[in-house]
């Protein structure tokens, strides 16, 4: 099972980077079941102890509504984003709640074709079976880049 | 590379900015010495950032390095991060606390004052070596800054010309601001936000209230700000500040949306709306009709209040093409659990990934970008009309960016009252 649920939680991570790479962002939010939490937290304020978040979707509804904000309402830096994601750490199950943490990159290539690392650091991830499927409950990004290049729009 | 006085200011009421003035790094160098060592004073951080003796912050004053830290009576100094002798950054950690300040080149220590309390081997080993016998601790300080606390809120200043700060801030600042600091401030964490261009471009978009109805679409359809919206600019005695007011229950949906579609506007969107709009919540926490208020403080600083999201905006100088945005958040010391919680689903709406706010960084870039080659060319600052500077009753207006530019062209010797029409 652990060998099996390893995996899964590895294809999980791919799966959800390749969808925002594909700008498939609608397709993106069936990674997460509906009570699930979605922040990006600077390091800088997660090493002191600091509650403040970039970004902090308390339920999917949340997630949605940034989705669709980006869809339809917000104006940000046309770009590509590529997601590298490596050193996926499987740290065990409980209750049925895996624990998994993983590094990031994520590079954004502009209209000119000139790209750039926009950001870098680390996954802490609680994910849960529903119906057969292996998805996100909780998602904690914290980026080590706290300070970010021009806007942050697109997940990280 | 030119002088300043070469660009031209066609109208004395500053309603034409020369793009020149954005790309010119002779203009930026005399910036740094004129606006931020100038007779001004700049935004620090809060005083609770630093609560104990000994209690330091890093900061910058244009893009000059600048420690801040608390005595042991409880007074606070500030002075340039560099060396005294060989102009090293002396205090390297973000935050921290310390007894004294020692640069780790060749360990010259100084007080929490800026004074230096010694150096290694003055006299040298056995007669040999050291400094001369001359050599006087007392003249090889770390230079020092002016600081003034306004209610929790650090400032500090280069010059000894500066007028008192009240003075500088003048009535409507020092008003809003103990608004804003009426209870212990706590502050929640920071945010930054690397935007490659000018500093300008930023305080031009923070007193220009008129884009916040237009180029932020998701504010303007929930009814953060719109221009439908009673409110309108506070500016002070010299123009340079400005306080951009909202009252947020002031129109009615109808009204806003009719007219939006007639102004021929697409900001109000009738077709997008919130699954979770627990965000829009808005407590009014401050006994007025206020909900939403961006104070622009010449020259470093912005104090925004979006509904209860708290922060404070600093700019930080990287050059002629760069600048920092380190965001501030703070609630106060007497929020309880949910308060918290609410201010913090409500920073949502701010900083580089705000749903409001995320716009102004793309907007600074495509100004920066499409003027670079355009020194002779000018924006147009029209709305709110041309003439007279002053206090405004709407937001659809410009004037108080008018007002910086009076004031900068004031600090930096520019005589834009000779020009030709």
């Amino acid at each position: 099972m652990t060998a099996e649920a390893k995996q899964a939680c590895a294809d999980l991570l791919a799966e959800y980077a390749y969808l925002i790479d594909a700008d498939r962002l609608e397709d993106w939010l069936d990674l997460f079941v509906e009570e699930s939490t979605y922040q990006i937290v600077p390091r800088e304020n997660y090493v002191r102890g600091l509650p403040l978040q970039l970004m902090l979707c308390e339920n999917k509804n949340m997630l949605r509504d940034r989705v669709v904000s980006l869809r339809q309402a917000n104006i940000y830096n046309i770009h590509v984003d590529r997601h590298l994601v490596s050193s996926v750490r499987y740290l065990g199950e409980e209750s049925g709640v895996h624990s998994v943490g993983a590094n990031y990159a994520v590079f954004q290539t502009d209209q000119d074709g000139q790209s750039r690392l926009f950001s870098v650091g680390e996954y802490i991830d609680s994910i849960v079976v529903e119906d057969g499927a292996f998805k996100f409950k909780d998602k904690l990004v914290i980026a080590d880049t706290s300070s970010i290049p021009t806007l942050l729009a697109t997940p990280l | 590379m030119r002088n300043e006085a070469e660009y031209v200011w066609p109208t004395s009421d500053f309603t034409r900015i020369p793009f020149g003035i954005y790309h010119d790094a002779d203009v930026y160098e005399q910036e740094m010495h004129k606006v931020f060592r100038g007779p001004t004073w700049s935004y620090l951080c809060f005083d609770v950032e630093i609560p104990n003796p000994g209690d330091f912050k890093c900061v910058n004053i244009g893009d000059t390095p600048v420690v801040v830290n608390r005595d042991k009576d409880g007074s606070f100094h500030a002075f340039i991060n560099r060396c005294a002798h060989r102009g090293s950054i002396v205090r390297r950690e973000e935050f921290g606390n310390a007894k004294d300040h020692t640069c780790v080149y060749h360990q010259w220590c100084y007080s929490l004052k800026g004074d230096l309390l010694g150096v290694p081997f003055q006299r040298g080993v056995k007669g040999k070596g050291g400094m001369p016998k001359d050599f006087d601790v007392a003249n090889h300080g770390l230079q020092t800054l002016r600081v003034e606390n306004f209610n929790g809120v650090i400032f500090a200043s280069f010059s000894d010309d500066a007028p008192p700060l009240e003075d500088f801030l003048d009535e409507p600042i020092c008003k809003h601001l103990k608004r804003l600091t009426h209870k212990k401030v706590k502050v929640l964490g920071y945010q930054r936000q690397y935007i490659h261009g000018n500093w300008k471009l930023y305080t031009d978009n923070t007193r220009d209230p008129n884009h916040g109805g237009l180029l932020h679409p998701f504010q303007v359809t929930f009814g953060i700000a719109r221009l439908t919206h009673g409110g309108g600019a506070v500016l002070d005695k010299r123009g340079c500040h400005n306080i951009s007011m909202v009252e947020g229950d002031s129109d009615s949906e109808e009204d806003a949306s009719k007219a939006y579609e007639d102004s021929g506007s697409g900001a109000y969107m009738t077709d997008y709306s919130l699954h979770d709009t627990s965000m829009l919540a808005t407590q009014k926490e401050f006994g007025d009709e206020i909900t939403l208020s961006i104070m622009s403080i010449f020259p470093n600083v912005v104090f925004q209040q979006i509904g209860n999201c708290l922060a404070t905006r600093q700019i930080r100088c990287k050059g002629v093409d760069a600048f920092e945005l380190y965001w501030t958040y703070y609630g106060y010391e007497d929020d309880d659990a949910e308060m918290t919680a609410h201010r913090l689903r409500q920073a949502n709406m701010a900083g580089p990934g705000g749903l409001i706010s995320m716009e102004d960084g793309e907007a600074v870039e495509i100004v920066h970008r499409a003027i670079k080659r355009e020194h002779d060319k000018h924006s147009v600052a029209e709305y709110g009309g041309r003439g007279e500077i002053k206090t405004q009753d709407t937001l659809i207006t410009e004037v108080p960016m008018r007002g910086f530019w009076a004031y900068y062209c004031q600090l930096m010797g520019i005589d834009a009252n000779g020009a030709a029409a």
